[in-house]
């Protein structure tokens, strides 16, 4: 049946897995987070859709209808089995604000967020910042490199986002295996010493 | 480089059944036991499985080879998110599933599970 995944490749999580965190990875529209969540998961990337109602644009009301309209919003994700018991699931959150309800259920039980930001749209870092802020979700920035040419240097872009003097900002490449865990791993830390 | 695939602005097929007729009319929206880190798994005596609405019998079938996360669960199922969480409370109520609950809001913070998080992430790419 084309429901069911093939059972022996991977697709199940370990027997004694028992506990489940999330990361979100988020940033506005083509950033990089499916490149990211692609280069980190051990799973092919995964996609969940959920209906959402909207307000209606004001013409619907005009035509006699309820104004609300439903529209689809996809997130695609991806799975890391981090020992015996732990797995982590990376979510890739999309930055508009006119998804507001998906962003109250993916912050519910998130651990912390990775704020991909593109070193040459910055200005349109903005909204997604606003969201992680607004929701109180901890988070590092990873400025995705495109390529070798550090047009901007860090300090820059810290002050072009406003950031606060603790929030991390760290250099990845998503296509990158190690330089994304990297930046997983600059985050894990931040968490840690919000502990302390 | 710009990455295409993502998924924020592209159009959807359209559902095939509309949504509330596979939950029998039960509302989409409202608080649900399941979040999409809930740990799901097939309990090892399905054998009754024949009164079950075929959407209910499938998810049961996909649940049957191990755990998987409700998000997973949606990932290979291509239904909505709030169905599958519909459709999985129904399921574990009826005890057809068993499930892990994701780590309570209070606990998040926990050192331990930082450090856990830490040192997979160090063991495997580190």
């Amino acid at each position: 049946m084309a429901f069911k995944p093939a059972l022996d490749d991977g697709v199940y999580l370990r027997e004694s897995v028992q506990t489940a965190a999330k990361i979100l990875v988020v940033g506005h529209f083509a950033v990089g987070k499916t490149t990211f969540i692609g280069t980190m998961s051990e799973i092919p990337p995964l996609r969940t859709e959920e209906l959402m109602t909207q307000a209606g644009e004001g013409i619907d009301d005009l035509k006699g209808t309820t104004g609300k309209t439903t529209t689809t919003v996809a997130m695609d994700f991806g799975r890391l089995t981090l020992s015996d018991r732990l797995v982590l699931y990376l979510f890739g959150t999309p930055g508009q604000q006119r998804f507001v309800q998906v962003w109250e259920d993916m912050s519910r039980g998130a651990l912390g967020a990775l704020v991909l930001v593109d070193p040459e749209r910055l200005e349109e870092s903005f909204p997604v910042m606003d969201l992680v802020e607004h929701y109180g979700i901890p988070y590092t920035i990873a400025v995705n490199r495109f390529d070798d040419t550090e047009t901007h240097q860090d300090e820059e872009i810290r002050e072009a986002l406003d950031l606060l003097p603790e929030t991390p900002l760290v250099n990845c490449d998503a296509r990158d295996q190690r330089s994304s865990a990297n930046a997983l791993i600059v985050l894990v830390r931040y968490l840690q010493s919000r502990l302390r | 480089m710009t990455t295409s695939d993502e998924p924020d602005q592209e159009p959807v097929a359209p559902q095939l059944v509309r949504p509330y007729v596979i939950t029998n009319g039960r509302n989409l929206l409202g608080d649900h036991e399941f979040s999409l880190i809930t740990l799901v798994t097939a309990a090892e005596d399905i054998s009754r499985t024949g009164n079950l609405d075929p959407e209910k019998r499938r998810l049961l079938e996909l649940c049957s080879g191990g755990y998987l996360s409700v998000a997973e669960i949606v990932g290979h199922s291509h239904l909505p998110v709030g169905v599958v969480k519909i459709l999985l409370s129904d399921l574990t109520e009826e005890g057809y599933l068993f499930t892990r609950a994701p780590i309570p809001a209070a606990k998040l913070v926990d050192r331990h599970i930082l450090e856990e998080v830490l040192n997979g992430l160090q063991a495997r790419f580190g």
